[in-house]
């Protein structure tokens, strides 16, 4: 049986990963079905120390692998689909074959939320998009919606104005929840048009999008709108489909742990980064993180 | 290794192809298309030409194809059979999950 199985590979898992190999617990890190997490659809981080320059999110995902495989991480690029308990530790079983360790670490992260709605699923990669910094460029003298009232959402819409003649900034409530300097940033962007109190309930267009329905929060009318895209800037889902009725979640849906560690209720299982992280969500607290939950295996392991 | 398919040699290296062909639409400053691009690489070089040929095309440089095939989101996947797209896969995914999807142009 192993020492530890780190399942996920973003800036916590892998940090995770450099921590545990250096300790010479030999991890297996299975990279799932979206490596390097949430920062490999983000284009320029900022502000990841050490990064005088900035560096590009893919980039940094990249050297962090290069660097946990550097003291013998072992990575399986593949979705782990069962974990449960067993005697003197753990099973994870991944494309049929079974994995035993006596410690796991949970780095899962979290996935953008999707508006739910069935001509989404329809029309993805067909003018739904949920990366902005991968499709905003094939907009290029469009119209484009996003949903949102986040900074992710007037951050999108920005970067968006780069290539489309027209963004329209649209939100359910009244007003957003975005900080102050960000709402500034939208306010000021002459190509922005901010939609206020209005819900898109659903995506029209044969097999490309031609257009939305649109519902006034206030007074329930409904309206149809041509455009061309589709962007959703809505937050966040912890990923916990694997430990689901296996441990406790707090009630926001995230992985409850001890705080100031990274225990969850069950020896042996650790959880870090945002799939435990409603809070802060960063690339940096997510590493250290990472950090705290190899450290707390290491320590398990040796009583 | 994987073909790099552009406006010039699009006709004859993928429309007219006599084997069915993977298109792999890409760029650069596109997070989920560099965690593709090794996996494309993979199959290239593990596949029967025979069978299906593997390529890819970049977005930045041949926005007219781009333009031409609706192409809306990257990573896109097109197969060419007969010099029509037959098959779209959107989205990064596994190996095995991308071999899946092939699995009908393989055997």
């Amino acid at each position: 049986m192993r020492d530890v199985i780190i399942i996920g590979s973003g800036p916590a898992g892998w940090t995770a990963a450099i921590y545990a190999a250096r300790a010479d617990l030999k991890p297996l890190v299975f990279e799932g079905h979206e490596p390097g997490g949430q920062l490999m659809t983000t284009t320029e981080v900022e502000n990841f120390p050490g990064f005088e320059h900035g560096i590009q999110g893919p980039d940094l995902m990249q050297v962090m692998r290069k660097q946990a495989a550097r003291f013998g991480t072992e990575i399986i690029s593949n979705m782990v689909d069962s974990l449960k308990q067993i005697d003197g530790g753990f099973e994870v079983v991944s494309k049929g074959e079974a994995y035993q360790a006596k410690t796991v670490i949970l780095s899962t992260g979290a996935t953008a939320r999707r508006l739910g709605l069935d001509n989404e699923k329809r029309l993805y990669g067909h003018g739904v998009s949920a990366c902005a910094t991968c499709d905003g460029f094939f907009f290029k003298g469009k119209n484009v919606i996003i949903v949102g009232g986040g900074d992710s959402a007037m951050e999108e819409s920005s970067f968006l104005t780069r290539f489309a003649d027209r963004v329209y900034l649209m939100h359910r409530r009244g007003e957003f929840r975005a900080s102050k300097i960000m709402q500034e940033r939208v306010r000021n962007n002459q190509k922005i048009e901010i939609v206020l109190n209005t819900e898109v309930t659903d995506i029209l267009g044969a097999d490309h999008v031609e257009g939305v329905v649109l519902k006034d929060t206030v007074s329930g009318e409904i309206r149809e709108m041509k455009i061309d895209g589709v962007f959703a800037a809505i937050g966040h889902e912890p990923n916990v489909a694997l430990v689901k009725g296996l441990i406790d979640l707090d009630e926001k849906g995230y992985v409850k742990t001890v705080p100031g560690t990274s225990k969850t209720n069950i020896e042996g299982l650790f959880a870090c980064g945002d799939v435990q992280d409603s809070r802060y969500r960063q690339a940096v607290t997510a590493a250290g993180s990472g950090c705290m939950a190899a450290l707390d295996a290491e320590k398990f392991l040796s009583h | 290794m994987a073909h790099i398919f552009n406006e010039a040699n699009f006709q004859a290296e993928v429309l007219s192809s006599s084997s069915p062909v993977l298109v792999d639409f890409w760029a650069e400053w596109c997070g989920p298309c560099r965690v593709m691009g090794p996996i494309v690489e993979e199959i290239a070089s593990e596949t029967d030409e025979s069978k299906l040929k593997v390529g890819k095309l970049n977005v930045d440089e041949n926005m007219h194809l781009s333009t031409e095939y609706r192409i809306l989101s990257i990573p896109t996947m097109l197969v060419f059979k007969d010099g029509k797209p037959v098959d779209t896969i959107v989205g990064s995914m596994s190996k095995q999950d991308l071999l899946a999807k092939l699995a009908p142009y393989l055997a």
